[in-house]
């Protein structure tokens, strides 16, 4: 019986109760991705060397319930037992067999939220004067969480713009230090243009050109450096509004959705939402603004909302 | 049953939230049998009374917008910033990239086609904010409509919520932010 409990849990972990097999040397990470379960991420990519920044995958490890911890307690390796009970950021953290994780909790989408208003606050993110936006996996995020607004005060730091390259935008302000790109220009282009120079709150994005500017690099418009970008800091140029605002990627797809980078990568800058996809439009939904008038509510209200819904019909 | 008694302004925006409010079309002579409108661009009511919510679109950019908002405040029981300058500063806080003198200067002096070139100086004119400043951070905010702007059926959504006596709950298909 012990034996039988050692063979299953072997090579599986629970996410929110899900087992979830996994490969030696995979992270938590990898194991849901395989298993199309969705934590949320904005600096990791599969196929880039994990990064660990941003810390929206942040889940929480325990090993309660796990019953041959609880029959035996030489089958904990040392490392479950270190990390037992603890939040860690699924991406840089290898699986190991009986992990208990927590991932789509309340609480850590909670905290996730507050992470996410930080990215804002810190950067200079005005949506509606960005080319992103709608393609943008930071704006993406904060729908998933249902951020309303950014909590904190504006930072408005004022960064630099680098409009030198013919064909490729820079935009600090919207960089969230991610190294996405300095990632891919690293380990998929064999480059290096990209890097994060200072500290703390003087943390930012710099080019590997004598200039310091983009257009002496050796950035080229198929890198995929000047594509990965998740936010509106790497654009490219003149392709901006090909597909207009309601039409996009996370106008018509969901950011929690499996294999959606894949997509967005493979489609290229500003060409991933289908246009004629009327089927998961969720800009301009059919209305049906006004929940059913519930318990209390008067007999004029309910009036209010028949009217109010069939007046659009 | 009393009406429900709303406010509206526009302090640093471009009227587009109100202009968005009305587009609640005919689904507005429902709302007005449930609601009256004190202060607000849509009534020229120049103070604000007691009101039970206070809608605020745009940010702050001068003197004027502060008082506003603290009449506001002081005045309506459930305060909501409305739209993306409300909520961040938007697209005014563009001018933040800059120094105040320097925004003076180019649309002034400096600028294409100026006639006269003077920075406006009259004692009528409201001051200017060294930097345009989100809502929160002066006075608390009860509720948030993000949008640029956001639709009537967000406005429809929030206003219904709170006219049963809930708490505003946006549907997360209506959360945009552009
Ligand atoms: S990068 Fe994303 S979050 Fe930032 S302004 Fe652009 S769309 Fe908004
Ligand atoms: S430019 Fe984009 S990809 Fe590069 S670090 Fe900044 S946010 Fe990440
Ligand atoms: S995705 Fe794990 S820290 Fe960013």
């Amino acid at each position: 019986m012990g034996e039988e409990a050692n063979t299953i849990t072997h090579n599986t972990i629970y996410i929110d109760g899900q087992p979830v097999t996994f490969e030696a040397g995979q992270t938590i990470m990898d194991a849901a991705f395989s298993a199309g379960v969705y934590i949320p991420h904005l600096c990791h990519r599969p196929g880039l060397t994990p990064h660990g920044s941003c810390k929206l995958c942040v889940v929480d490890i325990g090993s309660r319930g796990v019953s041959f911890h609880n029959s035996d307690r030489r089958v904990q390796t040392k490392f479950s037992v270190d990390i037992d009970g603890r939040s860690v950021s699924a991406c840089t953290t290898p699986a190991v067999a009986g992990q208990q994780i927590s991932n789509n909790t309340p609480a850590l989408n909670e905290v996730r939220k507050t992470i996410t208003q930080m990215l804002f606050i810190e950067g200079n993110h005005i949506c509606p004067s960005c080319e992103k936006s709608g393609d943008c996996t930071l704006q993406a995020m904060a729908y998933h969480l249902g951020m309303l607004d950014g909590h904190f005060p504006q930072f408005f730091p004022r960064r630099e713009v680098d409009a030198s390259h013919p064909t490729v935008m820079l935009d600090r302000d919207r960089c969230i230090l991610c190294e996405l790109c300095v990632r891919a220009s690293r380990e998929v282009d064999g480059k290096n243009v990209f890097a994060i120079a200072g500290r703390g709150i003087t943390a930012h994005l710099i080019v590997n050109s004598s200039s310091g500017k983009l257009v002496d690099s050796d950035l080229e418009t198929n890198d995929m450096a000047a594509h990965i970008c998740p936010v509106g800091a790497i654009l490219i140029k003149e392709h901006g509004y090909e597909v207009p605002i309601g039409r996009r990627t996370f106008d018509l797809h969901q950011v929690g959705e499996i294999g959606l980078e894949k997509v967005i990568l493979a489609n290229g800058h500003g060409k991933y939402a289908t246009p004629d996809d009327e089927t998961r439009h969720a800009r301009f939904p059919v209305p049906n603004p006004l929940p059913q008038a519930g318990e209390g509510a008067n007999e004029s209200l309910r009036e209010f909302h028949v009217n109010v819904r069939h007046t659009d019909e | 049953m009393s009406k429900i008694r709303i406010a509206t302004t526009s302090l640093a925006g471009c009227f587009g939230c109100h202009m968005s409010f009305l587009d609640m079309d005919e689904r507005l002579v429902a709302l007005l049998e449930h609601v009256e409108l004190n202060r607000s661009p849509l009534t020229d009511i120049k103070h604000c009374g007691p009101c039970d919510i206070g809608l605020v679109e745009g940010g702050l950019c001068n003197t004027d917008n502060v008082h506003v908002l603290r009449e506001f405040r002081d005045n309506c029981k459930i305060l909501i910033a409305v739209g993306a300058c409300a909520i961040n500063g938007g697209v005014p806080a563009m001018r933040n990239h800059f120094t105040l003198r320097e925004c003076l200067e180019e649309a002034f002096l400096n600028g294409v086609g100026v006639e006269n070139p003077q920075i406006p100086n009259d004692v009528e004119l409201p001051l200017l904010l060294d930097k345009v400043r989100p809502l929160h951070e002066l006075v608390h905010v009860d509720y948030y409509l993000p949008g640029c702007p956001p639709s009537a059926d967000e406005f429809l959504s929030v206003l219904g919520d709170l006219l049963e006596g809930r708490e505003p709950a946006l549907p997360k298909k209506l959360l945009h932010y552009d």
